[in-house]
């Protein structure tokens, strides 16, 4: 078993107004693997973003720990690409200088880093509207321009809260099962928030199933489907596939009947 | 082929009544618009020719060219002109610096916003023309009083219009700044003005209009040049040909003005 990269400890953390507090998390406990897919999927408003936020580094928690072991041993804190809901792109910036603003940011635009996400971009099929604006591609380029914006700063470990839900369901199906591939390839560590099961199913080696709010670790779920072809449209086919769904579906269900009688 | 070829035909004939049709309304825009100008002016000449009207207070359009004339080459009007542009542009300069600056300063810091707020409310609302004699007893008569009274007049609202659309900018693209590693002054620099530059542009076609305002007010009061001053000089000898033409000319001036500005928005929005 290799060491965990992320290590999250008993994660608490409460959003407050004069009136109230509200308990987002409670108790949030689990561990990512380097080179693991992990999907956390739970009902609406459970605090699932504020979990990637923490993680993040952008909000602070109340309580808990969060550690991370790198894979040469130290313990800074690695780079992360948090990829959001929307992509983003700036009208005011052609694809390319979109692409490149996390260099910009971090004041890192060496020959090396560019040519890298020139490389992405020709990997990726976008090359060729580098100098177009954002709102001349299609929504699954927009998106494939912001997960190279992400990648530009070549992250440890990507978080990505439901990057495809603002796309329609065809382009959606595409466009998950390009970028799992591009992160596969690359070999990163990735943590994806999503609602929809099937996504989750067909794109993750482990399942974190949170409670409602607070939320907290319900069931992890590993996800082994057998494949003849290592695609997510080919594992939705995978003879596991119902399975994992219906287990997943009745665990979500016990939490939305738990929310109804409460 | 031979079936597709009249369908294209056709299609451009459509485009192409589509275009007429445009143009022809455009078309009867603008004469409508002439139309009222003229008929206008024609009234006017014919009511103070037919003695409707007194010419002696309501000129006529004759009576203001041949004033226009004689102000040409005995009252130096070009130099009146120059002055009042030049009081405008500089006090809109001003309004545009200190606004963004003070907007900037807003965004960045909430307490200094919060503190503030209710003192921008109030000389937003407040008459400036009620401050006017104050500044000729503090900077005397002259320039920096005309210039004061121009900023004055739209400094307030600028801030105020500045700083609400730097807010409105969306907040999710200033959180992608920080996801990326960025400070709050990339966040200032790279999401929240390049997204505001129709803000900022809006905000200029309203100051132009509104410096000039001030500079007129200041020129009523303190100045022995400009416009305002030719107002002023004109009423106090009865010459209301010379109040009038330079009212007119103020009306040509403040519609160059914006015009410029408009043009400097068409060229962005063309070169975004």
């Amino acid at each position: 078993m290799p060491e965990a990269l992320l290590q999250l400890k008993n994660i608490c953390y409460s959003y407050h107004s004069l009136s109230v507090e509200t308990p987002a998390l409670c108790n949030v406990s689990f561990h990512i693997n380097p080179g693991e897919f992990v999907a956390i999927v739970g009902p609406s408003g459970c605090g699932k973003s504020t979990l990637l936020s923490i993680i993040a580094g952008l909000l602070e928690p109340e309580e808990g720990t969060i550690q991370f072991h790198n894979p040469d041993g130290s313990l800074h804190y690695p780079k992360i690409g948090y990829m959001l809901q929307r992509d983003h792109l700036f009208e005011w910036r052609t694809v390319y200088q979109n692409a490149i603003l996390g260099l910009e940011i971090g004041k890192k635009m060496t020959k090396e880093n560019t040519d890298r996400v020139l490389q992405l971009m020709k990997d990726y099929d976008l090359y060729k509207f580098k100098d177009k604006k954002p709102s001349e591609l299609s929504g699954g380029m927009k998106q494939r321009a912001a997960l190279i914006r992400t990648l530009a700063l070549n992250p440890q470990l990507l978080l990505l809260d439901e990057p495809f839900s603002a796309l329609d369901y065809q382009t959606r199906l595409m466009v998950s099962a390009d970028i799992c591939q591009i992160i596969r390839k690359s070999g990163k560590t990735a943590l994806l928030i999503t609602h929809d099961l099937s996504e989750a199913v067909s794109l993750a080696d482990r399942i974190i199933i949170l409670s409602r709010r607070p939320a907290t670790v319900k069931i992890e779920v590993p996800i082994h489907l057998t494949l003849t072809e290592d695609s997510p449209l080919a594992s939705r086919n995978a003879p596991e596939f119902q399975y994992y769904f219906n287990l997943l579906w009745e665990a979500l269900s016990d939490e939305k009947n738990e929310a109804a009688k409460s | 082929m031979k079936k597709t070829k009249p369908q294209r035909v056709n299609e451009l004939t459509k485009q192409e009544a589509f275009v007429k049709k445009h143009k022809q309304y455009h078309h009867r825009i603008s004469s409508c618009r002439i139309f009222i100008f003229l008929s206008f002016l024609i009234l006017w000449e014919l009511a103070a020719y037919a003695g409707w009207i007194d010419a002696f207070f309501f000129s006529s359009p004759s009576r203001v060219v041949r004033c226009l004339i004689e102000l040409m080459t005995e009252k130096s009007l070009m130099m009146h002109i120059g002055i009042t542009l030049f009081e405008t542009l500089l006090s809109f300069i001003l309004v545009i610096v200190i606004g963004m600056g003070t907007a900037t300063l807003l965004w960045y810091s909430a307490g200094v916003s919060e503190v503030l707020e209710p003192y921008l409310v109030v000389l937003n609302s407040l008459p400036k023309s009620a401050l006017a004699p104050l500044f000729i007893v503090w900077l005397g008569t002259g320039t920096p009083t005309i210039i004061v009274a121009g900023v004055s007049v739209a400094l307030f609202g600028s801030i105020i219009s500045l700083y609400t659309g730097f807010r409105q900018v969306d907040k999710e693209k200033i959180t992608l700044i920080y996801t990326l590693g960025g400070s709050k002054k990339d966040a200032f620099g790279k999401v929240v003005l390049p997204a505001s530059i129709p803000t900022i542009l809006s905000t200029m076609k309203v100051n132009i209009g509104l410096a000039l305002v001030g500079v007129v007010i200041g020129e009523f009061l303190a100045a022995r040049r400009g416009l305002g001053y030719l107002i002023i000089y004109g009423t106090q000898v009865f010459q209301m040909h010379m109040v009038i033409t330079s009212i007119l000319l103020l009306c040509i001036i403040a519609m160059g003005l914006y015009l410029t500005i408009q043009w400097l928005e068409h060229y962005y929005k063309k070169h975004l």
